[in-house]
């Protein structure tokens, strides 16, 4: 049976990262997450897997690390929380425009600013529609407890070599410095050097072999014409995701005539809030997207025609509420509530904003 | 079974390791278990609460509105966390400090000697472990092999020449809670 | 006797490097680009290297670098390329990783990762080029622009109490423990020309002994954003430049 630990979901990341054979983390520290770095310094990867960690000067540095190790093919990755995401935006969209594959994780805290400590999800725009400039997405997985921010790791590296593409968990300070149960998998070993010139050797900076041109490495292309092609890629690419990489997550929907909606923390919040209806007879559902980006619209819209209203719940002013929205088109009335600032509401509390939007 | 608690108190009293200890028995009891931290920028000193969840089930939110049992070791989490029990549920607290003592009368109140009996057996850093001992002595939710288990669980090995004491202290705790209303 | 005869292998006694690429150099006539380009895939070829090394460009005139020399290239956002440079050689320790930097990209936007990179001793070669101005967005104010001197935005000489100082960064950076081999060179004439290539060379070699950071400046001139013709500029280089930053080693251990 595999060792069954407790662990916060930043700790959780760091083992993970070693287990699902990571060759690199480079970060920089910042409340809610520094867990992160520190158990991997604690565990010392290098000397087992090989695995190299390094604090960085700053988030700026960090991703641009992680930009130079993904060039050369390797498993690189970075924890940081919202201000510090802001700073590795400019980094992401070079990632994403150079179809880079790595993993980010966000622990948000409430903002704007330096902001407080305390979880918060704020950062979905941010996240979801591409923090930096220019026309790119990232996948995004939203992890609900501590043992989904140890297998978003594995699944996170996977889909972001599978398309070449940055892939971001999505999680919060209450997920982070939260402990649960984690259930550590088998370990993956991380790929030899001659793996990696041979399964990525035709893109990654490896070393120039005789017979094949310089790769190069580039997000640059002056002419619009080639630059207008590049996007066209890219944005067939976001399209093959959406159609493959859905998920998300129900609970008592079959039944359903209310459903919420909500992601990570708030998601464990709303499940006692269905718990809540269900015993005054009120037949309430909830959908959790795993996938914030690709965004689970047609789930949604298989819902519809059972359903009487929606209500989006999420620790912010009401973000990921306009992708619901544009996924219901005005089928049936979606509501909002939220808290924010690093405040979270009780599974009651949501009950009540939900009794009181649909009148019941 | 479900059991959601909250301990409350000063950071150092060792608020947030009595809930992992908690937390990991429940898991080598084989149930699903959160411990969720109420953490402010203050490292020491403040006020410290961790809500701790042991269920059969698939635990759903890990925050409360209200607790099924409040261990509550200073005034100002006496004033916040009473009210928060539920009808029938447990207040559990070290009279130590306290000025106003607990008034309802619809809840089970006990209380243990927790600082004064650890420091007269000159252990006073096991003061937690002598209030997890009172808790499981009202609440036996969890085995004691699986209490020691999660005790090695949730120490460093380096402390593991401690256990003897830490089971003591829990064996003190067990003995001395009283029950008050 | 016509061409023909004069072509054979014989006669030979110079041919351009193999690590060059045919791609036709965008820079413009008299800049020093070029040159430091061959220099470094001389260096790379007489090293037999091609195969493990791995280039960062910066953003500044040199972006486009990896069209010239036939290796495997990373480009970097602007002033970044000492981290890109710090991740590769710590995830591929055997292989040979330059920085290759203008004044702009290495000693502003990029001050804090070129001085932690250095100072943390990564194994990396640091190639920065000093033309005291920005050559690729059209003759802006460098951090190393001397003073008095006329730039897109200091179109009345650079002044201290508006502008500052012009920065030694060079000076700055063989300050730091983790650099083993701190050196200034230039390559207006084939002297210095010379020079710079045993330099180029000697970090390379430092690189694969593991001693620390190689960082080699090289003072160049920027003929068009000076507004000089090319000989013109290689001589207001030596009367204005190397006064203020001397060429030579200034650390070597």
């Amino acid at each position: 049976m595999a060792e069954k630990l407790l662990k916060k979901g930043n700790e959780a990341i760091a083992l993970a990262a070693i287990r699902y054979g990571a060759d690199g983390y480079f970060g920089y520290p910042i409340t809610p997450q520094s867990e992160v770095m520190e158990t991997l310094m604690e565990e010392m990867p290098w000397e087992t897997t090989g695995m190299v960690v390094l604090q960085a000067e700053s988030e700026t540095s960090s991703i641009n690390m992680l930009y130079g190790g993904a060039c050369c093919g390797k498993k690189v990755m970075t924890s940081s929380s919202s201000p510090g995401i802001s700073l590795m935006c400019e980094g992401i969209s070079y990632m994403a425009g150079a179809e880079l594959p790595c993993l980010l994780v966000n622990v948000i805290r409430g903002g704007p600013g330096l902001g407080t400590i305390q979880p918060a999800q704020g950062d979905y725009f941010q996240a979801v529609k591409g923090g930096g400039h220019g026309d790119y997405k990232i996948i995004v997985l939203a992890p609900a407890s501590v043992q989904e921010m140890y297998d978003f790791v594995g699944l996170g590296f996977e889909l972001a070599f599978k398309y070449r593409i940055p892939a971001m968990i999505l999680s919060d300070g209450a997920i982070g410095q939260m402990m649960e149960k984690v259930e550590l998998r088998d370990p993956v070993r991380r790929l030899t050097d001659e793996e990696i010139a041979q399964k990525y050797g035709h893109w990654a900076t490896v070393g120039k072999q005789a017979g094949r041109k310089g790769n190069i490495i580039s997000s640059l292309s002056l002419a619009a014409s080639e630059m207008e092609a590049i996007n066209l890629r890219l944005q067939e690419k976001y399209r093959t995701i959406e159609k493959n990489e859905i998920r998300f997550e129900k609970l008592l929907c079959e039944d359903a005539e209310y459903m919420l909606v909500a992601f990570g923390s708030s998601s464990r919040i709303c499940e006692s809030t269905v718990e809540i209806a269900r015993q005054k007879g009120i037949r309430l559902g909830l959908l959790r997207p795993v996938t914030l980006f690709p965004f689970p619209s047609p789930a949604i819209q298989e819902m519809l025609p059972q359903l009487k209203g929606i209500m989006s719940v999420e620790l912010n002013s009401g973000q990921m509420v306009e992708d619901v929205r544009l996924a219901v088109n005005g089928a049936v009335p979606v509501e909002f509530y939220g808290r924010m600032g690093g405040s979270i509401f009780s599974p009651e509390e949501v009950f009540s904003a939900f009794a009181q939007k649909f009148n019941l | 079974m479900k059991e959601e608690l909250i301990i409350a108190g000063f950071g150092g009293q060792g608020v947030l390791s009595m809930g992992k200890i908690l937390a990991y028995s429940g898991i080598m009891q084989d149930k699903e278990v959160t411990w969720m931290p109420s953490y402010g920028p203050e490292m020491r000193g403040g006020t410290a609460n961790v809500t701790v969840i042991i269920s059969d089930k698939r635990i759903s939110s890990p925050i409360l509105q209200h607790c099924d049992t409040a261990i509550v070791l200073n005034q100002q989490s006496m004033d916040k966390f009473e009210p928060m029990v539920k009808k029938g549920g447990l207040l559990l607290y070290d009279p130590n400090g306290i000025t106003r003592h607990p008034t309802r009368k619809d809840i089970t109140v006990c209380s243990v000697e927790a600082a004064d009996l650890a420091n007269r057996m000159e252990m006073s850093k096991a003061f937690n472990m002598v209030v997890l001992g009172a808790y499981l002595k009202m609440k036996p939710i969890l085995e004691k092999e699986n209490v020691i288990k999660g005790l090695k669980k949730s120490l460093p090995e380096r402390y593991h020449n401690l256990i003897p004491m830490n089971e003591k202290a829990i064996e003190l705790g067990m003995k001395h809670v009283k029950e008050v209303i | 006797m016509d061409s023909n005869d004069i072509i054979k292998p014989e006669n030979l006694v110079y041919s351009k490097s193999k690590v060059l690429t045919d791609t036709v150099m965008h820079y413009c006539p008299g800049c020093s680009h070029g040159v430091v380009h061959k220099l470094l895939a001389e260096v790379i070829g007489d090293m037999d290297i091609q195969d493990k090394t791995i280039g960062i460009s910066p953003v500044g005139c040199a972006v486009f670098a990896y069209k010239y020399i036939d290796i495997d290239w990373q480009q970097a956002a602007h002033g970044r390329a000492p981290a890109l440079a710090t991740a590769t050689k710590r995830l591929y320790p055997d292989k040979y990783v330059f920085a290759y930097q203008g004044d702009g990209d290495l000693a502003s936007i990029g001050t804090a990762e070129i001085i932690h990179a250095c100072n943390r001793g990564e194994n990396i070669v640091v190639i920065f080029i000093n033309n005291a101005i920005y050559g690729m967005t059209g003759g802006q104010m460098a951090p190393t622009t001397l003073l008095g001197m006329k730039t897109a935005t200091t179109p009345y000489g650079r002044k201290s109490e508006l502008n500052g100082y012009p920065l030694k960064i060079t000076e700055l950076i063989a300050q730091l423990e983790g650099t083993c081999y701190v050196t200034r060179q230039s390559v207006q004439n084939p002297g210095s020309v010379r020079k710079a290539k045993k330099a180029i060379r000697k970090a390379f070699e430092n690189s694969a002994q593991k001693k620390g950071t190689s960082f080699v400046e090289i003072v160049a001139s920027c003929n068009s954003n000076w507004k000089m013709p090319p000989v013109k500029a290689n001589k207001w280089m030596e009367e204005n430049m190397f006064p203020f930053y001397p060429l030579g080693d200034i650390k070597d251990r």
